[in-house]
């Protein structure tokens, strides 16, 4: 029977493409929410193959902060140009300029946790009952108890003690008016199985995540990139370095690795020695030990 | 830089084993798969200084691995896990994926959840207890479920200073108790899954076992023929119709092949309509293949033009799959309100929605002792059964014993929509 014998990279993307269509077929309106960051690249080249030749059915959003790389909007420009999709994107600003969400100050300051009132009004405005993510369960320990299909109540909030249970392939989309549900078709894969599944499908991804030089400061045991609106300490001293992002958020919160690698296969190598997982250089994470679980209550990603 | 030839070969040819692991309170579930874990390196040093913080802020006397496992805020207060949590970790061979639940009583909802998508269940039995009825009860959902292959883990050996007919007797005493279980392949090792003993390295003390480690079989059992590879069954999840003058004509059926094998010049029928066709091309993104088996996600073009939608399958003509409205199954219920006979509800099956009515419900089962109940007439939360339905469209089925995905169903209840019952049709 080895000719029925499929690595463990093609029985995950079999397993995110029947998500990605159960998706389609459950909701009305569903939204592929798009960071730029390679998870969201993955899922949204999952999507093109789901639904080859056709398009992909539903729209992509962009919650955008504001302190983005500029080399992750250049990337998301080109790809929808590429594959003639279509981006939507909402602004952290606008919800600040309308008074619905509060900045923060001080030298920590990030619009993380603001992202969550720009994507909750986002979705009830666009009407999106269902919006798709790129996180994956070995990220963090509250996503390790994430389903596939995750209900959110009318206040798009978590109910971890109350999920329904996901059996064998069979998703229960059904929802009352106002809920929506939060599908995560990468639930599965691990940081290492993105890497090897880029390597293996040759997809494009931003420079960002091989090596360059940038300036950066050290905080806590975090390299940050510097930025205009960055603010530092009298002792953050900026260095020129070589490094590359693990993770992509915004500016703000990407802990950046000291790196010299310029391939996949370096990429791969890396992540295979490493010893701090790829959260351990994300600031918003640090701020308690369930960081995650309470940001993901409120309706975050 | 890696030789590219080598690198590829390392990284890109490992299988995947999904297992779940079932224990009572306290048999050190967490604790083993913490070792794991650890031992196989998948632990990172951020996480570890985290629960090593956490394990002095406790008072715990050594690292508590078993905090690595409890992620929400209300477990670790609580010291319980209460849902079921999935775990990553891979080795040169394989890449697993633990579905870890918790052994309480009132989770077995839980367990039955992690099994439905096992291939190997993890089986704790404290040393110093022995088989007891939450083991049945464990081997009991492993067989209902139908997981291939069983591995009992004969924990705390350390607090048996680790003596060989303690193994022998609890060994002895579950074999026993498996006639009345439906497994088909069974395996025992004594670990100590705090000290480590047979779990990724060997045990030093425990030199009369000559079986392999934990992690050895792991590796190493042959999973390649838990599918079936036989019936060919294609439900159908969409519709792909090309808006553009490039694939004007093009109509392809999307879908995960359920079991069989599908490949151009195949001849196929489509249910629920009965028209029979032939096999036009297998399409994926990157290219038409030779040939598709299940669990792959493809595209199916037929020669021939027919009404096609969502919830219709698409078979293989040599052997067609039961199809009836008056369907008969065991079933784990796992809603709060308790499931009676007359009782309606929406149900899932493949890509088909319909709705059911309970008309009858020969029998439940004591999990604890196996014995059937006759005279009760409605299933609580965590309770298992026999009934009988009757949904509003025929579905095409096969058993579950044959089948895990044409097999299975939930109910769902149509006030709450929440998932009510994991049925396994017989």
């Amino acid at each position: 029977m080895e000719k029925y014998n499929l690595n463990h990279l093609r029985e995950l993307e079999a397993e995110s493409i029947y998500v990605l269509r159960e998706v389609a077929a459950q909701f009305e309106k569903p939204v592929l929410l798009f960071s730029g960051g390679k998870d969201s690249i993955i899922m949204f080249y999952l999507a093109r193959k789901a639904f080859w030749p056709a398009k992909v059915p539903f729209p992509l959003m962009h919650i955008d902060t504001g302190h983005n790389f500029p080399e992750t909007l250049e990337f998301r420009d080109q790809l929808m140009e590429k594959t003639g999709a279509k981006c939507i994107a909402r602004l952290v600003q606008d919800s600040i300029d309308q008074g619905k969400a509060v900045e923060e100050t001080g030298i920590n300051a990030s619009r993380n946790v603001l992202q969550t009132v720009t994507l909750l009004d986002a979705l009830e405005e666009l009407k999106f009952d269902c919006a798709l993510g790129g996180g994956r369960r070995d990220e963090e320990k509250a996503r390790a108890k994430e389903r596939f299909f995750s209900h959110r109540d009318e206040f798009g909030q978590w109910d971890p003690k109350n999920q329904r249970p996901e059996l064998w392939n069979l998703f229960n989309g059904k929802k009352k008016m106002g809920e929506h549900f939060r599908v995560f078709p990468l639930s599965n894969w691990t940081e290492m199985d993105v890497w090897q599944y880029i390597y293996m499908e040759d997809v494009e991804i931003p420079d960002l995540y091989f090596t360059h030089k940038r300036k950066v400061f050290y905080r806590d045991g975090v390299w940050l990139a510097d930025a205009d609106f960055m603010e530092k300490k009298d002792s953050e001293e900026v260095l020129e370095k070589d490094v590359r992002c693990r993770t992509i958020g915004d500016i703000t919160c990407t802990g950046l690795t000291l790196s010299t690698a310029n391939s996949l296969e370096d990429i791969i190598q890396e992540t295979a020695a490493t010893r701090v997982t790829e959260r351990g250089g994300r600031y918003d994470d640090k701020r308690s030990e369930a960081a995650m679980e309470d940001r993901k209550k409120e309706g975050y990603f | 830089m890696a030789d590219t030839k080598d690198f590829q070969k390392g990284y890109l040819n490992m299988e995947l084993l999904r297992f779940t692991t079932a224990g009572s309170v306290d048999d050190g579930k967490s604790t083993l798969i913490g070792r794991l874990l650890y031992d196989s390196k998948a632990i990172f040093e951020d996480q570890m200084e985290a629960i090593e913080k956490a394990s002095e802020q406790k008072g715990d006397e050594h690292v508590n691995l078993a905090l690595l496992t409890d992620g929400l805020r209300a477990e670790r207060e609580q010291g319980i896990t209460i849902d079921v949590a999935y775990r990553y970790f891979a080795t040169p061979k394989r890449k697993f994926i633990i579905a870890d639940t918790p052994g309480h009583v009132q989770y077995t909802r839980n367990m039955v959840t992690g099994a439905s998508t096992a291939n190997v269940a993890l089986i704790l039995v404290d040393a110093r207890l022995g088989v007891l009825e939450q083991t049945i009860r464990h081997g009991y959902i492993a067989s209902l479920l139908k997981i291939p292959h069983v591995i009992v883990c004969i924990n705390k050996m350390d607090l048996v200073d680790y003596k060989e007919d303690v193994f022998t007797e609890i060994q002895e005493k579950f074999k026993e108790l498996s006639v009345k279980l439906d497994i088909q392949d069974i395996r025992f090792v004594p670990i100590s899954a705090l000290k480590g003993d047979n779990v990724v390295d060997r045990s030093e003390i425990m030199d009369w076992y000559e079986g392999p480690t934990l992690l050895y079989l792991l590796e190493n059992i042959h999973v390649n023929n838990d599918y079936n590879y036989v019936d060919g069954r294609f439900p159908v999840q969409y519709v792909v119709r090309p808006q553009a003058e490039k694939y004007h004509d093009y109509r392809g059926y999307a879908g995960r092949i359920a079991s069989g094998t599908f490949q151009p010049g195949d001849k196929v029928a489509v249910l629920p309509s009965g028209f029979t066709s032939t096999v036009k091309s297998v399409d994926t993104m990157n290219e038409s293949v030779d040939m598709a088996f299940a669990p792959q996600s493809v595209v199916l073009t037929l020669d021939d033009d027919i009404d096609i939608s969502r919830g219709d399958m698409i078979v293989k003509e040599n052997k067609m799959p039961d199809v009836g409205q008056d369907i008969e199954m065991m079933i784990c219920w796992l809603g709060e309100t308790p499931m009676v006979v007359n009782g309606k509800y929406s149900v899932k099956h493949t890509s088909s929605d319909a709705r059911c009515i309970v008309k009858e419900m020969p029998f439940k089962i004591n999990i604890n002792t196996l014995e059937q109940n006759r005279e009760d007439k409605g299933l609580a939360l965590n309770e298992i059964g026999k009934i009988k339905i009757r949904t509003t469209k025929p579905l095409f089925y096969d058993s579950y014993r044959r089948n895990r995905i044409t097999g299975s169903i939930i109910l769902i209840d149509e006030s709450t929509n929440r998932t009510v019952g994991a049925g396994m049709i017989v």
